[in-house]
């Protein structure tokens, strides 16, 4: 999963899709987890880097993570990666 | 130091209302442009256009008869002002206006009064009934459209269309029906206003986004700003919008500009579906209210459009900023009734 070229976050955590003119808002774990992609960073890899960060249950972390990037898929905010 | 150009540019579209005409927006333009020192005339049809009222934006107003009086008399009009108040452009801003304009421009050359419009030809084949035929010509997806001018035909729509459906007026409104009656209210309400025929269209679901463009004549596109209104008032009308980077969009307005020789300022109303397919709802044949956003973003089109009408040259312009945004809002203009006084008595302010 990769984020579109045509989206802008910005150090607020502000999103700008400069193709539909939508924006949104991100919290701080948003934002990680769109700086992560944008390293790129697999689902996978982003999954383990947020369970050892938070001490929060791995069922929770993971549940919310996929709630993440299902949004961003139904945002048309990315574009799949086939090599993932 | 630049000499900038001096000249007597007439407006038209005063009435910046929540339903805003082009008018102060496009003299805003010129008014900031550094190549042009504009004395402003406003054509005004109402005596509370707000633009009226605008003595730092317009240095002065003459009242006009609707273009429905007829030709002769509304160019009489004109021209009296003219010898008054040499005026060295018009720019009309309202889409009942341009069917004079352009039939005059003969009248209006004689006269040493310059336009920059498209022909009648131009003007019409992009009629909101003749939409179909338009999409075929110039192969771009255009929504089911048909005009109709009774009550009778009403009750056939359900072989052609599903609803809902859009019932749009010739020039201006529209609304959205889910069954024959609401089409019946909409109809009479539509017609009503603005005359027959009524347009029927399928309602295509999907994001509305808008172009701003200025078409040279020759096919180019000198400038080009597409636009997605982010607050709509009740009346669909944009209360503010956002500039963005769609190349698919812009390519369209180029091939379109390209093929159809478009001469003047004009928008495109496109709807943008989910699948990515892109449908033509409208072509406004001139500026539109919304063009100030242009000039925020660093396509001057009002000032392009009267360079281009005085024939000097004008370098295409690609560059714009993506993200900038307008904010329409109300304000209080303080008045006298004195003024009110002369623009009634005097058809002049």
């Amino acid at each position: 999963m990769k984020i579109k070229n045509n989206i802008s976050v910005s150090e607020s955590g502000f999103v700008f899709d400069a193709k539909t003119g939508e924006s949104y808002s991100l919290n701080p774990s948003g934002k990680e987890i769109i700086r992560l992609l944008n390293l790129g960073k697999t689902q996978e890899e982003i999954k383990e880097y947020m369970l050892a960060r938070y001490d929060v249950p791995d069922l929770i972390v993971i549940r919310h993570l996929d709630d993440f990037f299902q949004m961003l898929s139904y945002f048309n905010l990315t574009v799949e990666c086939h090599d993932q | 130091m630049i000499n900038k150009l001096k000249l007597t540019i007439a407006v038209s579209g005063l009435n910046n209302t929540d339903n805003p005409g082009p008018g102060i927006p496009v003299i805003r333009g010129i008014r900031d442009s550094e190549l042009i020192d504009a004395r402003i005339i406003g054509l005004s049809y109402e005596n509370l256009e707000p633009g009226i009222y605008m003595s730092d934006l317009v240095d002065c107003t003459y009242m006009l008869p609707y273009p429905s009086v007829g030709m002769e008399a509304y160019m009489e009009r004109i021209l009296e002002i003219h010898h008054e108040d040499h005026i060295d452009l018009i720019i009309p801003n309202l889409d009942a206006e341009l069917h004079t304009f352009i039939k005059a421009e003969n009248i209006l050359k004689e006269h040493n009064i310059k336009t920059y419009l498209p022909s009648l030809k131009q003007l019409e084949e992009r009629n909101k009934g003749n939409l179909d035929t338009y999409g075929q010509k110039y192969d771009i997806k255009v929504p089911k459209n048909l005009s109709i001018t009774s009550h009778n035909e009403i009750g056939q729509l359900d072989n052609n269309f599903t609803y809902p459906v859009l019932v749009k007026g010739k020039f201006y409104d529209a609304y959205m029906a889910y069954n024959p009656q609401e089409v019946m209210v909409a109809f009479n309400k539509v017609s009503a206003k603005w005359g027959l025929p009524v347009i029927i269209q399928q309602f295509v679901q999907g994001t509305e986004v808008n172009v701003i463009a200025l078409g040279d004549g020759e096919g180019n596109t000198v400038a080009a700003v597409p636009m997605r209104k982010q607050y709509i008032t009740d009346k669909g009308k944009a209360w503010s919008g956002v500039t963005l980077n769609d190349p698919e969009l812009m390519e369209i307005t180029h091939r379109l500009i390209k093929q159809s020789k478009w001469k003047g300022g004009m928008e495109l109303e496109m709807i943008r579906t989910k699948n990515g397919d892109y449908y033509l709802i409208e072509i406004n044949p001139r500026i539109p209210a919304w063009v100030y956003l242009s000039v925020g973003a660093g396509q001057n089109i009002p000032e392009a459009l009267t360079l281009l009408a005085m024939g000097k040259e004008v370098k295409t312009m690609t560059e714009y900023e993506v993200g900038k945004m307008f904010i329409r809002y109300s304000f209080d203009l303080i008045g006298n009734l004195a003024d009110f006084e002369k623009i009634n008595m005097l058809r002049k302010l």
